[in-house]
């Protein structure tokens, strides 16, 4: 057998067959799922209640306001039972919401009053009705204020109402608002997802590289290959027969995390038998389905096939640069001088794909996805908003050249570096490591 | 024929010259002694011979033609710094490298039975390399130097790490794989396996080959003219223009004597002067160990 094939295969059989590979291949998905599905699960448990808020509105302006959802009941109060009602937090009373004063005259006059942390669901039902009621408020005032055409006034109201429905329309995603919203979260996961893995998958299996390399150099068995395999062959051997343990794990990963979450989609989102099932089930229901929806209407080939691009890409060009560094060296603790840059650029790509996603269209998301550095952790970002061919393209090919260099140039020190041994080699001897025959 | 052979080699490393103008000859069927203080270039030549490395210029034959990319899996190496893989298995580990030396699953598998069996190591197929003792990853080691049935063996400290019985198995395994018609080349400081093996050497030193030929005639060139007599007398006030005495010493009822005899008289000649006048009970010349050579050669 041809002897890059038996490298591979060595490479990958005893890392496949690790306990801790697979362990970690079958318990990160039970792990995502859970830590995915559990909040998702008690919130449920919690909506299971309805919650009295009582209101306490001195102006009895804003009580009508408040209409009462499934999950929070608004039970409008005279004053005097303030004191009565307060006794009852965290028994009937889930919170008690106090308003003082003109809110127009001043915003600050209004409480929360509650025994644990409030909900921020709460806090938002509150805010956006009073909110609307204020503006209205102000638009009165100064409709019935003397020096302002009412015409006018009527034309602000009808722009300010409308304002909402222009943005919504501005998003591309989907045929109607709420899909369209959602469709961004889901992109913004979505692409958040692929960042983090492709970056967790460069390091750890580059560091893996870089392990294999120095165990070969440190135990001395590289000196008993060489004399039968081609230096460079043990590392293009070293690097695909990793690079196919990692494919193998996110295929595995891939599986497991599909069946799982559709197994337990149908389990949350499935019709109750009971009639007498409480309200909060279809509201689950309902945003699944339009989760779902949105999940569905990526392109999920595209994104999928570009995930793989990149991960290749990125992983044997930073493969090929921690092999480099290890090849160079005697001992981990001599590795940090070098890797220090190298983690500071993952680091900054990690981070620029971070801001990325609240702007995948601005120069930082730009340029740190034509980057080839860069551009396998940032690219991932930016697909699921879709952007034009050419950048990616243009990408993938700055990618995959810059490795092809890189590659080329760790070949050569590989091959001189895990046969040296002692000092420590300054970059400039590297250099000259290159061109040695 | 030689079997192998290097000339001219020169290898130039960023701060030193490795080797300068290196030529050897390596007889076939005959085990090669390459010697060397630490950092003469013996691993640096042996790199050129197993084309780990090249030469910046100078050829290497082997059997009469230039040396070619294949002819790698017709050399077994042992390297000096040597290991294996310590989370793999025994057995697994010499499966890879006998595969990677060429043979297929098949071959790989009858021929280390065969091995494990020679060595005693059979039971250990299934043990992790990391449980091994040091001799026992010796022993995995060499056979995976020569489980490919190589013509070309090389050797850099083979005994290094045996206790006497198994260093005494190596060294009966080299000479019939000689036997076989294999050519060997050892790298060792131990000079008395040196001796024991060796039918040709090379000294290497400061990059330059500063001696080579067959181990005896290396000997006895290097002889400095001394013979040891034990006479059946009480003392020895003999002189004679032919020698000086460096030493006299009782030994029971003879004397032991140590004589240097001057250049321009023949071994012969001397020892018909002593026989003469003595009654000579042993006598024989004091052959430099190749201890002493290589320690008067390096510090010239």
């Amino acid at each position: 057998m041809n002897t890059l094939s038996l490298v591979i295969q060595r490479e990958f059989l005893t890392r496949v067959r690790k306990r801790s590979f697979i362990i970690m291949t079958l318990l990160m998905p039970l792990l995502m799922t859970s830590l995915s599905f559990v909040p998702l699960w008690l919130s449920t448990l919690n909506d299971g209640g309805e919650k009295n808020i009582i209101v306490i509105d001195n102006t009895g302006i804003y009580a009508p306001m408040l209409e009462s959802t499934d999950t929070y009941r608004f039970q409008t109060v005279g004053k005097a039972q303030e004191s009565e009602y307060r006794s009852q937090i965290g028994k009937d009373v889930f919170a008690i919401l106090q308003i003082t004063d003109d809110l127009n005259v001043n915003p600050n006059a209004i409480t929360l009053l509650s025994e644990k942390q409030s909900p921020q669901e709460l806090r938002s039902i509150i805010e956006n009705a009073l909110s609307e009621k204020v503006m209205q408020q102000k638009l009165d005032v100064l409709s019935q204020s003397n020096n302002v055409n009412t015409e006018a006034i009527t034309q602000v109201r009808s722009i300010v109402e409308s304002g909402s429905r222009v943005s919504i329309k501005t998003m591309k995603w989907g045929e109607d608002g709420t899909v369209s919203e959602s469709s961004t979260e889901v992109a913004t996961i979505i692409g958040m997802v692929f960042t983090i893995l492709i970056y967790m998958f460069i390091l750890m299996y580059g560091n893996m590289v870089m392990q294999a390399v120095l165990e070969e150099k440190k135990s001395r068995i590289v000196e008993v290959m060489v004399s039968s395999v081609k230096p460079v062959k043990l590392l293009i051997g070293k690097i695909i027969g990793i690079g196919l343990v990692g494919i193998t794990q996110l295929v595995i990963w891939g599986i497991l995390l599909g069946v799982l979450f559709s197994v337990l989609t149908m389990f949350i989102a499935a019709p109750q038998p009971t009639p007498g099932m409480p309200a909060p089930a279809e509201m689950g229901e309902f945003d699944m389905a339009s989760i779902m929806n949105s999940v569905m209407s990526i392109n999920w080939f595209e994104i999928v096939l570009f995930f793989l691009v990149f991960f290749i890409g990125g992983y044997i060009l930073y493969a090929s640069i921690f092999a480099m560094f290890a090849s160079a060296v005697d001992s981990e603790e001599d590795t940090s001088q070098f890797m220090m840059p190298v983690t500071i650029i993952i680091m900054f790509a990690f981070f620029a794909g971070f801001y990325s996603v609240s702007n995948p269209d601005g120069p930082l998301a730009f340029w740190a996805s034509l980057i080839p550095f860069s551009s396998p952790i940032v690219m991932m970002v930016r697909i699921p908003f879709g952007i034009p061919m050419w950048e990616k393209l243009l990408a993938v090919a700055l990618l995959y050249g810059t490795f092809i260099l890189i590659s080329i140039l760790a070949a050569k020190i590989y091959r001189v570096g895990i046969l040296m041994y002692g000092k420590k080699p300054s970059i400039k001897e590297m250099i000259k490591w290159v061109k040695y025959k | 024929m030689s079997y192998l052979q290097t000339t001219n080699v020169i290898k130039q490393y960023a701060q030193h010259l490795a080797l300068d103008k290196v030529s050897i000859q390596v007889p076939r069927g005959t085990v090669f002694g390459l010697l060397g203080p630490n950092g003469a270039g013996k691993t640096t030549l042996i790199r050129i011979i197993t084309r780990i490395t090249a030469p910046d210029s100078g050829e290497v034959f082997i059997n009469g033609r230039l040396s070619k990319s294949e002819d790698v899996y017709n050399i077994g190496y042992l390297p000096e710094e040597r290991g294996l893989y310590k989370k793999m298995k025994v057995g697994e580990q010499a499966m890879y490298l006998a595969q990677l030396r060429g043979l297929s699953k098949k071959d790989a598998h009858r021929e280390l039975m065969i091995w494990f069996k020679r060595f005693d190591i059979a039971g250990w197929y299934n043990r992790k390399v990391e449980e091994l003792s040091k001799g026992m990853q010796q022993k995995v080691q060499f056979i995976s130097t020569v489980i490919h049935n190589p013509d070309l063996l090389i050797f850099d400290e083979p005994f290094s790490g045996f206790d006497p019985v198994n260093a005494e198995l190596v060294k009966d395994e080299m000479l019939r794989l000689k036997d076989e018609g294999k050519t060997i080349i050892l790298s060792t400081h131990n000079m008395e396996s040196v001796e024991a093996l060796c039918d040709n050497i090379a000294l290497i030193n400061k990059s330059q080959v500063v001696l080579q030929g067959k181990v005896y005639d290396i000997r006895k060139e290097h002889s400095p003219g001394i013979f040891r007599f034990r006479l059946r007398a009480d003392d020895f006030m003999f002189e004679h223009p032919t020698f000086t005495l460096i030493s006299k010493e009782p030994y029971h009822e003879y004397i032991d004597i140590r004589i240097k005899k001057k250049p321009e008289v023949t071994n012969n000649e001397l020892a018909k002067l002593i026989f003469d006048n003595f009654d000579v009970v042993a006598y024989d010349e004091e052959i430099p160990t190749m201890n002493d050579v290589f320690i008067k050669t390096v510090k010239q």
